[in-house]
């Protein structure tokens, strides 16, 4: 299988969608001529052209909105915000119309918009452009919301996204642009809904999204050298959400700690969290661990920054907790 | 009999005054009369009868607040005048404050297993602890704490209690605050006898001799051609006895344990339709004893000795044509439900033909069981390169000297060929009687 970086796949996928699909459009801030910020559309007006690869004024709002509108006209447009963190300018945009014109409409209108983009942090940008927003677009119905982390997944995802009736807020692992993993050629996708059992393993489950889950990886080969086997679950999808993956996993490991760059507060693991033990409580032998941001916006100084997110030592101490390894 | 209730008269409204009845017990009302006065927290007004009757009974004073949603009065018919009041004016919708109710923090109330009533709030202060009297034993669940203290238990060692009828007074707690957790219930049930249980156990299980393909040897000797399966099966067997200086042991295992425990997963999860088979318990009790002797999970390929870090246990399927021998993957890293059904799907399309290369191609260890042919016991030859191999026989309902006693129970031998190339008598005896632990100790593979 061909390897390619997180950034091809991803470009990768919307190229021969656009090929395949004349009605699928690209809207972003720099996204044309410069090749976008972070080089994921680079190439492509030249492909497609400047009426199908748009570059627009810096407005989040208005760009949005004009998306909407022709998802609404039958089109299939995707959307670059240049961060996530710009998307608060067109947060009216989405909650207000995208997530819920289907449902005011009665399901006559459909709003087959993606909207995609860097999400979270770890290279110092500093607290206004340093959000993790998984929880909170999670929060409202009408939206799917994705986070895929490997390159295969992330070319199968935006496929599934494109193709989806209505909108899927994308939220790329920023800073993983340039890791490399096996994608496949061709056309697949990758349903919603559905987490992947990146590793398997019988005596704890971790569960993350995005860049976390290689952390947990990593923390996984740690643990296996003291003989303990983790299972690590990347969530991929936020919303629809996988309960069953989850929950068979917990029953067979009794254990769980969730990983998350987000707030702790009203945020995903709380939900992953809440959802083991109604489904999974008489598995349970230990309280399920949370381990996420600091409750502060991030911090610029890279010390900070480094401290205010998860670390790989902050989860093998939560693992720890939950194998009741402190006790011993 | 209708009851007539402190109405809530707008958002904010939690209680409403008494202030005056404008009907007697006995008086005839109708529908829409005016029966009491009541004032809110901003106004007055009446309360009016919701259907004709008599005013049975008034259950307040007048100038007494209640909540809203209390009951106030009864109607009914002129004959339940005075009698048959419901128990008490308690509020029936909203009842955020109970200010009457006593504080529900009596200990035995948050026992969610101790019998209710049975026990003494509090343990007096020289209760034994981790001493099991007869009358403790009796109860469902004693709670020998000291001081009174609460039991503290994880849910998943809760129900592994209530459903094998362990008493948990008697196990020691080492997680946070002396909290019972799953690794101490294997540490207790390691080191306990298991209880005889000779009237309840099951009857040795009896599969469909599925797999039965034993060739007819024609009467007359006509020749019959060998299938290709056979042929490899053949070459390698060969190989296998010409190469491998093979030496065994044997053993003798308990199953009463394991075939009540099967039992008890098999009443469980007849609702999602698995059935966990003797094989599956053998299986999964192999690869916990390899996961903890991992000398036997070894190769002998070129004269060196390949360490395997993966579990992958060969099941020999008997097949029209031959014999093949599927792998599950991580063995030890899968719960018994998950070899279970692996097992059962791999072995269906190893009949079909529809296994694919990468399922039978590999593989750690090997079992073959023929426990489901009637066997005392068997020998399997070796599937090289691999280091052994376990044979497992029938399930044997015999006496047995247990304690001192003949009883009634459940035997099932099993051997092991080895490669003594590979490995010593040694490690193979204390291999199996690892297995031997894991099988008669059945709670351990739930718990792995």
């Amino acid at each position: 299988m061909p390897v390619k970086t997180y950034r091809d796949a991803l470009r990768a996928a919307m190229a021969e969608e656009m090929q395949r699909d004349e009605s699928v459009v690209l809207l972003g801030e720099d996204i044309g001529v410069y090749g976008g910020t972070h080089l994921v559309t680079n190439g492509l007006i030249d492909e497609f052209g400047p009426k199908r690869v748009i570059d627009t004024p810096i407005s989040e709002n208005g760009f949005t909105g004009a998306a909407i509108g022709m998802a609404m006209a039958g089109m299939k447009p995707v959307v670059e915000m240049m961060t996530w963190n710009f998307s608060f300018q067109a947060a009216d945009q989405i909650i207000q119309n995208a997530a819920k014109l289907r449902y005011f409409s009665g399901g006559q209108v459909h709003v087959p918009l993606v909207i995609r983009g860097p999400n979270g942090g770890g290279v110092q940008l500093s607290a206004q452009h340093t959000h993790s927003l998984e929880g909170f677009y999670g929060h409202f119905p009408g939206l799917k919301v994705v986070s895929p982390v490997t390159p295969e997944d992330v070319k199968g995802m935006m496929l599934e996204a494109i193709r989806d009736p209505d909108p899927v807020i994308f939220l790329e692992a920023g800073a993983l642009y340039g890791t490399k993993g096996e994608v496949p050629d061709g056309d697949y996708t990758v349903g919603f809904g559905k987490a992947r059992v990146a590793r398997e393993g019988a005596d704890v489950t971790l569960v993350a999204y995005g860049r976390q889950v290689n952390m947990l990886l990593r923390v996984a080969e740690e643990l296996a050298k003291e003989g303990v086997q983790a299972e690590v679950i990347d969530l991929r999808s936020i919303r629809p959400f996988d309960t069953e993956t989850i929950i068979e996993s917990v029953k067979k490991t009794n254990r769980a700690v969730v990983v998350q760059e987000q707030w702790r507060w009203f945020s995903v693991a709380s939900e992953v969290a809440a959802l083991i033990q109604e489904h999974a409580f008489d598995y349970l032998d230990a309280p399920v661990e949370r381990v996420s941001g600091a409750e502060v916006p991030a911090p610029y100084a890279r010390n900070l920054e480094v401290a205010a997110f998860p670390s790989e030592a902050n989860i093998l101490e939560a693992v720890q907790r939950v194998l009741y390894q402190e006790s011993k | 009999m209708a009851e007539v209730i402190m109405p809530k008269m707008g958002d904010a409204m939690e209680e409403g005054t008494l202030l005056k009845w404008l009907k007697n017990p006995g008086d005839e009302v109708a529908e829409g009369d005016p029966i009491a006065e009541i004032e809110t927290d901003k106004v007055t007004l009446e309360i009016e009868a919701a259907e004709s009757g008599f005013l049975t009974n008034t259950l307040v004073e007048e100038g007494d607040t209640v909540p809203i949603g209390t009951t106030v009065a009864t109607i009914g018919g002129e004959d339940e005048v005075g009698k048959g009041a419901p128990e008490s004016a308690k509020p029936v919708a909203e009842a955020d404050e109970e200010p009457e109710e006593p504080a529900a923090d009596a200990p035995a109330a948050e026992e969610a297993e101790a019998p209710a009533g049975d026990e003494p709030a509090e343990q007096p202060e020289t209760a034994p602890v981790q001493v099991a009297t007869a009358e403790q034993e009796a109860s469902a669940e004693p709670v020998a704490r000291a001081d009174g203290e609460r039991l503290r238990a994880s849910p998943l060692v809760k129900r592994l209690a209530s459903e094998h009828s362990i008493d948990l007074g008697q196990v020691n707690g080492s997680g946070p605050g002396g909290r019972i957790v799953k690794a101490d219930i294997a540490d207790f049930v390691s080191g306990k006898t298991p209880a005889p249980k000779a009237a309840a156990a099951a009857t040795p299980q009896q599969e469909p001799a599925q797999a039965a393909s034993a060739a007819k040897v024609p009467a007359e000797g006509a020749s019959v051609e060998i299938s290709k399966m056979k042929q490899r099966t053949g070459e390698r067997m060969a190989e296998s006895k010409r190469d491998i200086p093979h030496f065994y042991v044997s053993t003798v295992v308990d199953m009463s344990a394991a075939l009540d425990f099967r039992k008890q997963s098999n009443a469980s999860l007849e609702e999602s339709g698995g059935k966990v088979s003797v094989n599956d318990l053998v299986v999964k009790a192999t690869a916990l004893a390899l996961a903890d002797n991992p000398t036997i999970n070894r190769s002998y390929v070129n004269d060196q000795l390949l360490q395997h870090d993966s579990i992958d246990i060969n099941i020999a399927v008997a097949v029209d044509g031959g014999l093949i021998a599927p792998f599950i993957p991580a063995a030890d890293q899968k719960s018994l439900g998950a070899i279970s059904r692996l097992a059962k799907d791999l072995g269906t399309r190893a009949r079909e033909g529809g296994l694919k290369p990468n399922e039978y191609q590999g593989g750690t260890f090997t079992i073959s069981n023929l426990g489901m042919f009637d066997v005392d016991e068997f020998i399997a030859v070796i599937n090289p390169p691999q280091a052994a191999i376990l044979a497992v026989a029938s399930v044997r309902e015999q006496p047995l000297v247990r304690d001192g006693r003949v009883v009634v129970g459940h035997q099932m031998k099993i051997t092991l060929a080895a490669d003594h190339r590979a490995l010593d008598g040694a490690e193979v005896a204390t291999f199996l009687q690892s297995v031997k632990h894991y099988l008669e100790h059945p709670m351990l593979l739930a718990l792995s």
